[in-house]
């Protein structure tokens, strides 16, 4: 080989640099044709979850969208930085004061504070526990400082109005608020007084949901019924569409038209059991075991929803 | 998708015929006779319960008026089944038959609700710590808000989750003890042990107070 290559170079028909440039184009070649397939694989229809129970996590799913997985890994043996938000008797008066309050009543209570902006039945709240301050629930302050971003979700830089913008179309199943609008600055100012006094581009302890980790055996939607209706039916009911008082939802559905869409961050079965292992039931955090969070995350996931706004 | 079709129609037809099953027992009319007048072996409700379902605050015994009827039904069965202790209930509870329960439930739910009224419970330390506890929960502790779970102002989340907006402060901070003595034992799921293990007893004091009269 090596003669042989020496031979084509002293001929002076070839340069080393030929096998630079080949390896390079066979990388590009083959980043064009898989890219577009992982993507397709998203595309596929959902079904036959109980027949084929095996399916492995997170591989055929859209990219997700609780900003956690996509973002920036801290570098391996660097502690977070723990931070603490400021307490709710702390905010602000005046005209700050008011846009800030604006935005926790439209995280709290966006069905009615954005109600024109949501296409489902839920609050910002339902997965940003305890108004977006709870830590291991995706808390605003730890996202907000964690931006401008690169994002897989959509391939270019992403605004902290650009994330924003994600959960309306995609979590709310709804439309993007416009980005001088009211509702755009008055969650961006509730976000950024959560996060006064963070470092800037720092990961922060409680960011996202925890990393699950794998589950010893693969997430089954036929085990995930049972854990449901144990543990998740007395709140989202048995058949998942949560329960409502006063046409509001007191409990969110997990499933259905008033749910989120396909293309929303919970959507991928690991980021759902991230957030249920950390969060659910209420009050009960990381009592189910890392198995049953899979399963039960599997098993809400394998419910018909609205259509990823990304594949029509 | 088919097995969850399935098993969702399954437990639809589950839950339509238990609801059937309550509602065929229950009767309103035969409840007030029992809360009013009691039955061969058992005293009025109203004795204790308060003409209206008031409750008796000094005593501790609760409002019922307003509550909702399963969650009723079920503090008299588990009464019965020794899955809540106390001495006066208990006895009165062993000798309703289940339809007499349900008509009693029945009756006090029927009743009006209770609403906010003038007046703040106790000093007012006790009622910002304790509005904190009721609207935003204690998360250091992992503690949810009240109204999480006991619906927006309290006012409950059927079947399941009692009204407890109006209730008064000694018989929820007993509860809240009995929770976390094990006294109590009938929450689903060990749901309200899990949160009144994270209560002080300066919290009990804070929350009980504010639910009197949340606003």
């Amino acid at each position: 080989m090596i003669r042989w290559i020496n031979r084509l170079t002293q001929n002076g028909k070839f340069h080393p640099m030929w096998i630079v440039l080949a390896v390079t184009g066979v990388l590009i070649v083959a980043a064009i044709v898989l890219v577009p397939a992982r993507y397709e694989g998203s595309k596929e229809p959902r079904q036959n979850v109980a027949a084929t129970p095996r399916q492995l996590p997170a591989a055929n799913l859209p990219e997700p969208d609780s900003g956690q997985h996509d973002l920036m890994q801290t570098p391996h043996g660097v502690q977070p930085v723990h931070f603490t938000p400021p307490s709710e008797r702390d905010m602000p008066s005046g005209e700050l004061g008011d846009m800030i309050k604006l935005g926790r009543n439209i995280f709290e209570h966006t069905q009615i504070y954005a109600k024109g902006l949501v296409g489902n039945g839920l609050n910002c709240v339902n997965c940003h526990l305890d108004a977006g301050r709870k830590a291991d629930s995706a808390p605003l302050w730890a996202a907000y400082v964690m931006f401008p971003a690169y994002r897989s979700k959509n391939h270019k830089v992403n605004s902290f109005e650009d994330r924003l913008a994600g959960c309306f179309r995609f979590s709310m199943n709804g439309t993007a608020p416009e980005y001088n609008s009211k509702e755009m600055i008055a969650l961006t100012s509730y976000s950024y007084w959560l996060a006064k006094g963070a470092p800037t581009g720092v990961e922060l302890a409680g960011r996202g949901y925890p990393e699950p980790g794998n589950p010893p055996l693969p997430p089954d939607a036929q085990r995930g019924a049972a854990v449901f209706q144990a543990n998740c039916a007395i709140c989202h009911g048995a058949d998942g569409q949560g329960s409502k008082v006063n046409g509001q939802y007191a409990f969110p559905p997990l499933w259905g038209n008033d749910s989120y869409n396909a293309g929303a961050g919970m959507h991928s079965v690991k980021n759902a059991a991230a957030f249920i292992k950390a969060n659910m039931p209420l009050g009960k955090g990381n009592s189910l075991s890392l198995q049953e969070s899979w399963d039960v995350a599997q098993f809400v996931n394998s419910h018909d929803r609205p259509a990823d706004p990304r594949v029509k | 998708m088919k097995f969850a079709r399935c098993s969702s129609a399954g437990i639809l037809l589950i839950l339509l015929m238990s609801a059937q099953a309550g509602l065929s027992h229950a009767d309103a009319q035969a409840g007030a006779t029992i809360a009013k007048n009691g039955t061969g072996s058992v005293a009025a409700c109203m004795q204790c319960h308060g003409a209206n379902g008031e409750g008796q605050a000094a005593a501790g015994f609760p409002r019922l008026a307003g509550q909702n009827r399963d969650y009723l039904a079920k503090q008299l069965a588990d009464f019965k089944a020794k899955l809540r202790t106390n001495p006066l209930m208990q006895p009165i509870a062993s000798a309703l038959s289940t339809a007499q329960m349900n008509d009693v439930a029945d009756y006090y739910a029927s009743l009006p609700a209770w609403k906010p009224g003038p007046g703040i419970a106790s000093s007012t330390a006790q009622t910002t710590r304790g509005a904190q506890l009721a609207h935003q929960g204690n998360w250091d502790k992992g503690m949810p808000a009240c109204f999480a779970c006991h619906g927006e102002n309290g006012a409950g989340i059927a079947p399941h989750f009692p009204g407890i907006a109006g209730q008064n402060a000694t018989y929820i901070a007993s509860q809240l003890k009995d929770w976390q003595t094990g006294a109590r034992l009938n929450d689903p799921q060990g749901l309200m042990k899990a949160v009144a293990d994270k209560l002080s007893a300066a919290d009990i004091s804070a929350v009980s107070a504010y639910l009197e009269n949340p606003k």
